[in-house]
């Protein structure tokens, strides 16, 4: 062993000499013998001197430097404790000292790509270094010292410089570039195996997703800005309608997501930072919801008479484009129901463009959100189906029964309660022509099953009228509604308003609507006393038997009620029994539950859904404990007991 | 006794409430211990005093009676306090059981001795962990419908001037407030009921600093938190 130490005390004796006009002070230690620490020390200011020479570009004699920390490696006989603490930890600082001056020179004085060019070649120079003469277990170390001092300590200064080149090479597609940036986090990542590490990647990519994120996010609110502008531009009766302006700003939502998602699939890591910049777009815009505005849109692609002129694959694109959207928005529960009212309207008024592409949509949104989603709205879809066969069955009836025949052509939906949204029906006093209808058809469909009750919703029927007036006898499309007002004037000249509400049996804002669209809106079918742009209780009505239109046949529109409030408000009933649900369903397996977690699970547990109001949960909870569903622990009134 | 909308509003006339703190259960009487039976039957003698003939029980007029010679106004807590102590189920009235079960707690058979009793009640009454009970008692005994549950706000304001009035005056002419001006509830149950007195007892007031909304209090006091801090602004 002593032989051993003598050898190498004469290596050092060796290198003591050559480096003697630097290290003047090493006779000093010569004097010392066997004296370890010393050693170390004298074996360590050598070397850094050597290695500052050589990151100057200098030419060192790298075998020596190697043997150099053989000894060090020896002198722990096995154990790096030697090594590390005491040559390891100092020249790691060492090298901090040096990259933290290099890089805050360098920082001052290049450009970004520069920056990180030269931070490149340091950090390939440094690895070669390694594995030449370090111990492999400083490779680790030393690269991700360097790398803390080129990258985490400036990075968002990189990432601002010159106003944000990061910013312009997003913008300007220029993947390149950027890809150097984050190549180069990259290159540290994929390593990770070989240095088993404690890399701080995600810190060294964070910043850089960070800024992504903030681009983006800027991106997504100038958009919703710019819709709001729009909105607020609109006149005062449209304000709540979904119009062309927000279909607008959903498809220009649509190409955002596209391009950056581009970027997302090259970088994993901005997954998060993408989704994180598109919650702006939960917030909806002017009023209307982001699920709603995404419903909408679905319809104005799905509907007949589209205003986007869209191929059959377009529409499948597009279609594919708006469901991954639904990932940004935390009311799943409210799009379905929006989807579904309209999904009825489509259904109902033969709106549907094309019935495959109606399917496809839905199992698209299956697949995202779930069956539970898609199933109400599946069976409607079947609902009308069935309704053709029925027909064909109804018509069959009638060439069997031709005494029952009302002598007027009659298409009956049937539609299954609980699948289509709910619909009030009125008691609406049906002129007797319909009258004779709705009996027929009554009777027929006993003959079909005998143990399910129809109810008629007449607001959603249509009729074609012939009206024939002085010019030309011309074709009239109208709701049912419409038709049993324009009927009462077969017998009768002249009607008031109240004659009409009283032979009707409506609600006074149904005959206001009905009676502004006959006689004050684009097609005068009725003449109106006084001559006045609205209806009033005192107004009187009399056939116009004058009127006339080029084509023969007009559709005349009934505009429909608007429905938002009404799913508004039937989405934020279901959400009470949902979150109700979800609080036994946690509680009842849980048994005994803190609050917070308690909220938490909800929260979780609807999530797919909707994001839960937290004040709604603690509603429900008290409620529950009224209903004993729940008590509070008797020491600990945060924690629930669940009461079976 | 607290009562339903009927009476007039009850300021806080609970007189000499003491601290649970400088509490000091004095002991029972010493002395004479007179026979059972002999107690017993001047027992059921003072409660056919005041009893209703009729119905078998000391209804409201009895209770009145009982309370001007007890030298107490019938709106005064320590009325509840006996209900309590009697396990009383019917606001306004007491069965013989009750009185029995009431009037041998305290040890007591006349009048004196039932004047001279209430301090100690009191105490008792207002040391923990009776007084937790006392007070959830005090909703229960406005329960005055089978199957009921809650108690109207009006009713609830009145009563917690008579039960914590004293102790946490400030926090209480809060709450009656608060519970005036809002409307989302009408009634009021046992939980809210409880929590009221946690509220009282645990939140520093008027500051509120400890108060924490992502806590299991009840949605009222976190809406009564926000309203209050809202008014301060």
């Amino acid at each position: 062993m002593l032989r051993e130490l003598v050898k190498r005390w004469a290596i050092y004796k060796v290198l003591g000499r050559w480096l003697s006009h630097f290290f003047s002070y090493l006779d000093r230690y010569f004097i010392a013998q066997g004296n370890l620490p010393r050693l170390n020390e004298v074996g360590l200011t050598c070397f850094r001197d050597l290695i500052t020479k050589e990151r100057e570009g200098e030419q060192v004699d790298r075998a020596l430097l190697r043997n150099v920390l053989d000894i060090f490696v020896a002198i722990g006989m096995g154990q790096m404790d030697q090594y590390e603490n005491d040559f390891e930890a100092a020249f790691l600082k060492d090298t901090v000292a040096y990259y933290s001056q290099k890089a805050s020179i360098w920082i001052l004085e290049d450009s970004c790509p520069d920056y990180m060019l030269k931070a490149e070649k340091c950090l390939r120079r440094e690895k070669d270094g390694v594995s030449l003469y370090l111990h492999s277990s400083t490779e680790a170390k030393l690269l991700e010292k360097i790398q803390h001092e080129f990258l985490s300590v400036y990075v968002t200064q990189l990432l601002e410089k010159d106003n944000s080149q990061c910013h312009a090479l997003v913008r300007d597609d220029k993947v390149e570039d950027l890809s150097r940036m984050s190549g180069l986090l990259f290159y540290l990542s994929k390593n990770k195996e070989r240095f088993r590490l404690l890399f701080k990647i995600p810190r060294g990519i964070e910043p850089v997703s960070s800024l992504f994120k903030q681009y983006v996010t800027a991106e997504v609110t100038a958009l919703v800005k710019q819709a709001e502008d729009a909105a607020s531009n609109k006149k005062a009766e449209k304000k709540d309608m979904v119009g062309l302006q927000e279909q607008v700003f959903v498809r220009k939502v649509i190409e955002l997501h596209e391009k950056y998602q581009a970027y997302v699939n090259d970088y994993h890591t901005f997954h998060k930072a993408l989704k994180e910049a598109f919650e702006v777009f939960n917030k909806g815009v002017a009023g209307s919801s982001s699920a709603e505005l995404l419903a909408t849109f679905c319809d104005n692609i799905l509907k007949k008479g589209s205003s986007w002129k869209l191929s059959d694959e377009d529409i499948e694109e597009t279609l594919e484009k708006v469901v991954k959207l639904l990932d940004y928005i935390s009311d799943k529960d409210l799009f379905a129901e929006f989807y579904r009212k309209k999904l009825a309207q489509r259904l109902l008024f033969d709106k549907s463009a094309n019935d495959d592409h109606e399917r496809s949509i839905l199992t698209k949104i299956k697949r995202k959100c779930g069956g539970q989603f898609t199933s109400k709205m599946e069976r409607m879809v079947t609902d009308l189906t069935l309704t053709r066969e029925n027909q064909t069955s109804f018509e069959e009836y009638l060439s069997n029964n031709s005494h029952a025949n009302p002598g007027i052509d009659l298409t009956v939906t049937v539609l299954t309660t609980g699948f289509w949204p709910s619909y009030k029906s009125f008691d609406l006093n049906l002129p007797p022509e319909l009258v004779k209808c709705v009996k027929v058809f009554r009777e027929f469909y006993q003959t079909k099953t005998k143990h399910r009750k129809l109810t008629w919703i007449y607001s959603l029927g249509t009729c074609n009228i012939s009206g024939k007036f002085e010019p030309k006898t011309m074709e009239l499309i109208v709701t049912t509604y419409q038709a049993s007002a324009l009927l009462l004037f077969n017998s009768s000249d002249r009607l008031s308003y109240s004659d009409i509400m009283t032979e009707l049996n409506l609600t006074d804002n149904d005959i206001v609507r009905l009676l502004h669209s006959l006689s004050c809106a684009k097609y005068k079918i009725l003449n109106k006393e006084p001559n006045t742009k609205t209806i009033s209780p005192t107004d009187y009505f009399e056939f116009n038997s004058k009127f006339t239109d080029k084509m023969r046949r007009i559709k005349i529109l009934l505009p429909p009620v608007d429905e938002k409030k009404k799913v508004i408000e039937d989405v934020d009933k279901d959400r009470l029994y949902a979150i109700d649900a979800s609080i036994v369903r946690v509680m009842k397996s849980r048994k005994v539950l803190g609050h917070q977690q308690l909220v938490m699970e909800c929260v979780e547990q609807l999530g797919h859904m909707f994001k839960p109001n937290l004040k709604a949960i603690k509603k429900r909870i008290d409620d529950l404990i009224t209903r004993d569903y729940l008590e509070r622990d008797k020491d600990n009134p945060n924690l629930f007991r669940y009461l079976a | 006794m607290p009562r339903t909308s009927k009476r007039k509003a009850v300021p806080p006339s609970s007189a000499s409430v003491k601290s649970p703190d400088s509490l000091s259960v004095r002991p029972g009487k010493a002395g004479a211990v007179k026979a059972v039976t002999k107690e017993v039957d001047r027992i059921d003698q003072l409660f056919d005093s005041y009893a209703n003939k009729d119905l078998g029980l000391i209804d409201p007029e009895g209770v009145e009676t009982l309370c001007s010679d007890m030298g107490v106004q019938h709106t005064d807590v320590r009325i509840l306090m006996l209900a309590w102590k009697m396990k009383a189920k019917k606001q306004g009235y007491f069965s013989k059981d009750e009185w029995r079960t009431g009037l041998k707690a305290l040890k007591v058979d006349n009048l004196e001795k039932f004047k001279k009793a209430l301090p100690t009640l009191e105490t008792e009454v207002m040391t923990p962990p009776n007084f937790e009970d006392f007070y959830a008692y005090a909703f229960k005994y406005c329960l005055t419908e089978e199957m009921q549950k809650c108690v109207d706000v009006e009713t609830i304001c009145e009563l917690l001037n008579l039960v914590l009035g004293s102790q946490f005056c400030a926090q209480v002419d809060s709450i009656t407030e608060y519970l005036k001006f809002q409307s989302d509830y009408r009634v009021l149950t046992m939980d809210q009921w409880v929590n009221f007195y946690r509220f009282c007892h645990e939140i520093s007031f008027p500051d509120l600093h400890n108060y924490d909304s992502d806590q299991a209090w009840p949605l009222i006091l976190d809406s009564f938190v926000e309203w209050l801090r809202e008014k301060r602004k």
